[in-house]
């Protein structure tokens, strides 16, 4: 292993690099770009041997890479905001066809109005289209998960494909120390990808066909199980990475203080480390206050939560979201988990850090103070301007 | 030797389906997979093809086949291209089948991508000159004058006022590195053509007219004659484009009345007289523009 100054995309693309994908597709939308940017300097330089190719928009870059996983190949490509909503057909498509892509999002606000800056409005409305959802909190976890999304997504009892995201700019452009592995090492962790679900010269298949409502519900039955195997795979995933590589990751939570926590936030991505501070701030001043960071938001940690929280006073859900009309959809993600497990715990929901907008220390702050008082209504985080 | 009608692998592998009596663009798939043969590898979107062979647990393709996103027939030919070299594996042939609104619509940015890299790929586009599989609604490749059900011939307005994109020279006009026109009313010519394109590396690109009974108005045993008259009335062309230049397969010493060709079809029936001639001075201004740029004429063979 080899310590780099290398920023959130930098390091996504070296873990790229290290799971060897036979095909990229690569269309360029900031935050992402460097991304791309990156691995064609890879197969320039010849570190890395792939298939470029540069197609002609982020729908054709996931149509191609469903053209390169279906008869066998891994395939690697990388979106944000705008452009994960133009291939948006492409994601329902390849989860339905079992295709174990692997795909990074810089998490970015959606137009209108426009704004290239980070929030998790354009991933997190794309929840239902069957991909596993990761979202890193630093560039280590993102190189990391870059290696592991594979792991996870080639399983054969999983076979479902895996979107990474990492917050816009605040991570795909923050420069951090990073270990990066050696290709050994990465090589000893990640198998060859073999599938049986592919088009085969030898053995002709017709794939990605129609099901009509006799035989639909059990593939899209057999979609959600294999979604839901991903758990046990990720489980297995992080066993062997911590056994290689020496890091260990907890799986689709990561809890951090909250083992006797009476106020705890639940969070995702980036804005953890910042909360993490302002715990330990807290809890130097005495308060029993703790973080849970969803690591996965598909599959959804349902027990997890509901065991982090089961014996706090009260919850927070922290998001950089919101399903117009009702409230974060983190936000009914984690009331579902608690309402299925008889907690009756109080939940408030924070929206925050849209388009860019900085979620400062304070703010954090604030909602541990609030989490004191009984809540009904959806907060906005530093609405400003009129609107104040 | 080049392939033709009797030289042609008695092997099917488009068989089973349940298209219409008569459909012209099932008949350019299977002949075209016959001449491909077992090592081709089909990508056909959304569209009449996909929805009449494609019916889990009714598969019919006998070769290799799956259905792309309507808009990435061409994105994801480029991906099953490339994913076999990247394991390399090179002696198969990714072949895409799409109609004209799959083609000259919705997949015409991933066409010109795909041409723009000069991925090793075959595109054929059979062009049943509307969106059938819905019902027979218009697309950019609808002639001048064609009812569809969503250009109604009625007082006010005689059918698409549009005429038809030339995709054959928007192709072409990519650099691509072969491409022709074709009709099912002329399958010795077609079957050349796939096989030459076949054997050449990077894009290619046919175009194939494919009449569709349902859609047309005409009898479901009248497929390849429309086909033929089409193009011995001039309203179609078979030619090739290759190293830059152009080819005029086949001229007519005549023309066959352009106004019996229309009025045998549904779709014509409310033509006009004055819109049979502005059919017939553009098809006159065309085939002049044809004959400047053509490099040289060739005669059809049969």
């Amino acid at each position: 292993m080899a310590k780099q100054f290398l920023s959130g995309n930098e390091a996504f693309a070296y873990g790229i690099r290290l799971a060897r994908p036979q095909v990229i597709s690569a269309y360029p939308i900031t935050p992402q770009t460097i991304v791309v940017e990156k691995l064609s300097e890879m197969v320039e330089d010849g570190s890395l041997k792939s298939e470029f190719i540069h197609v002609e928009s982020e729908h054709s870059a996931l149509s191609c890479a469903m053209g390169a996983s279906a008869v066998g190949a891994r395939a690697f490509t990388a979106t944000s905001s705008q452009g994960l909503l133009y291939m948006a057909e492409c994601l329902t498509y390849a989860s339905g066809g079992r295709f174990p892509i692997v795909m990074m999002n810089a998490n970015r606000s959606t137009a209108l109005p426009w704004n290239i800056y980070g929030d998790q409005r354009d991933s997190l409305s794309q929840l239902d289209c069957g991909w596993i959802q990761a979202y890193a909190e630093n560039a280590q976890e993102a190189l990391d998960l870059a290696l592991m999304s594979y792991y996870i997504a080639e399983r054969k009892d999983v076979s479902t494909p895996f979107m990474v995201n990492l917050d816009g700019f605040v991570l795909t452009h923050t420069y951090e120390v990073v270990d990066v592995p050696t290709a050994d090492q990465a090589d000893a962790f990640l198998p060859k990808f073999e599938t049986e679900n592919k088009l085969d010269l030898e053995n002709p298949r017709n794939l990605a066909f129609s099901a009509g409502p006799d035989h639909n519900t059990l593939f899209k039955y057999k979609e959600h199980i294999g979604l839901l195997n991903a758990k046990k795979a990720v489980a297995e995933a992080e066993d062997k990475f911590a056994d290689i590589f020496g890091r260990r990751y907890t799986g689709l939570t990561e809890s951090y203080r909250t083992e006797d926590a009476d106020y705890i936030l639940i969070t995702l991505g980036s804005i953890a480390g910042l909360v993490k501070e302002t715990v330990d701030k807290l809890r130097d001043e005495g308060r029993k206050v703790g973080l849970l960071r969803l690591r996965y938001i598909r599959p959804f940690p349902n027990e997890e939560i509901a065991d982090a929280v089961k014996n706090a006073k009260a919850v927070a859900v922290l998001e950089k979201d919101i399903s117009f009309g009702n409230e974060g959809t983190v936000y009914t993600n984690v009331n579902s988990a608690l309402h299925k497990a008889n907690l009756s715990v109080p939940a408030s929901n924070y929206i925050g850090g849209l388009g860019g907008k900085n979620i400062s220390a304070d703010e954090i702050e604030t909602i541990y103070d609030e989490l004191t008082k009984e809540q009904t209504e959806v907060k906005f985080l530093g609405i400003g301007g009129e609107g104040k | 030797m080049s392939i033709n009608a009797k030289t042609l692998n008695e092997d099917e592998f488009f068989y089973g389906h349940k298209a219409c009596a008569g459909c012209g663009g099932s008949l350019a798939v299977r002949i075209a997979l016959k001449v491909l043969g077992e090592r081709a590898i089909a990508v056909l979107p959304a569209g009449c093809m996909s929805a009449v062979g494609f019916n889990f647990p009714q598969l019919c393709f006998g070769n290799n086949a799956i259905i792309s996103t309507f808009a990435g027939t061409a994105s994801m030919l480029t991906g099953v291209e490339a994913g076999l070299r990247a394991q390399g594996i090179t002696d198969f042939q990714a072949v895409g089948f799409a109609g004209d609104g799959g083609t000259a619509d919705i997949g015409i940015q991933a066409l010109s991508g795909a041409i723009d890299r000069n991925d090793d790929i075959l595109y054929i586009c059979y062009d049943n000159e509307a969106y059938m599989n819905t019902g027979i609604q218009k697309s950019s490749l609808t002639p001048f004058g064609a009812k569809t059900t969503t250009t109604p011939a009625g007082k006010n307005i005689r059918g698409n006022l549009r005429p038809k994109k030339n995709m054959f020279e928007i192709v072409a006009a990519h650099g691509i590195p072969y491409a022709a026109t074709a009709s099912v009313g002329y399958l010795n010519d077609f079957m050349r053509k796939v096989e030459k394109a076949s054997k050449i590396r990077g894009t290619k690109y046919i175009h194939i007219i494919a009449p569709c009974p349902t859609g047309w108005g005409i009898a479901t045993d009248e497929t390849v004659d429309i086909a033929k008259e089409v193009v011995d009335c001039g309203l179609w062309y078979l030619a090739e484009y290759e190293n830059g230049e152009f080819t005029l397969n086949h001229r007519p010493k005549e023309f066959t009345d352009v106004a019996e060709y229309l009025k045998k079809q549904g779709r014509f029936k409310h033509l006009t007289e004055d819109d049979i001639e502005t059919i017939k001075r553009s098809r006159d201004a065309k085939w002049d523009a044809i004959l400047k740029t053509s490099k040289s004429i060739r005669r059809i063979q049969s």
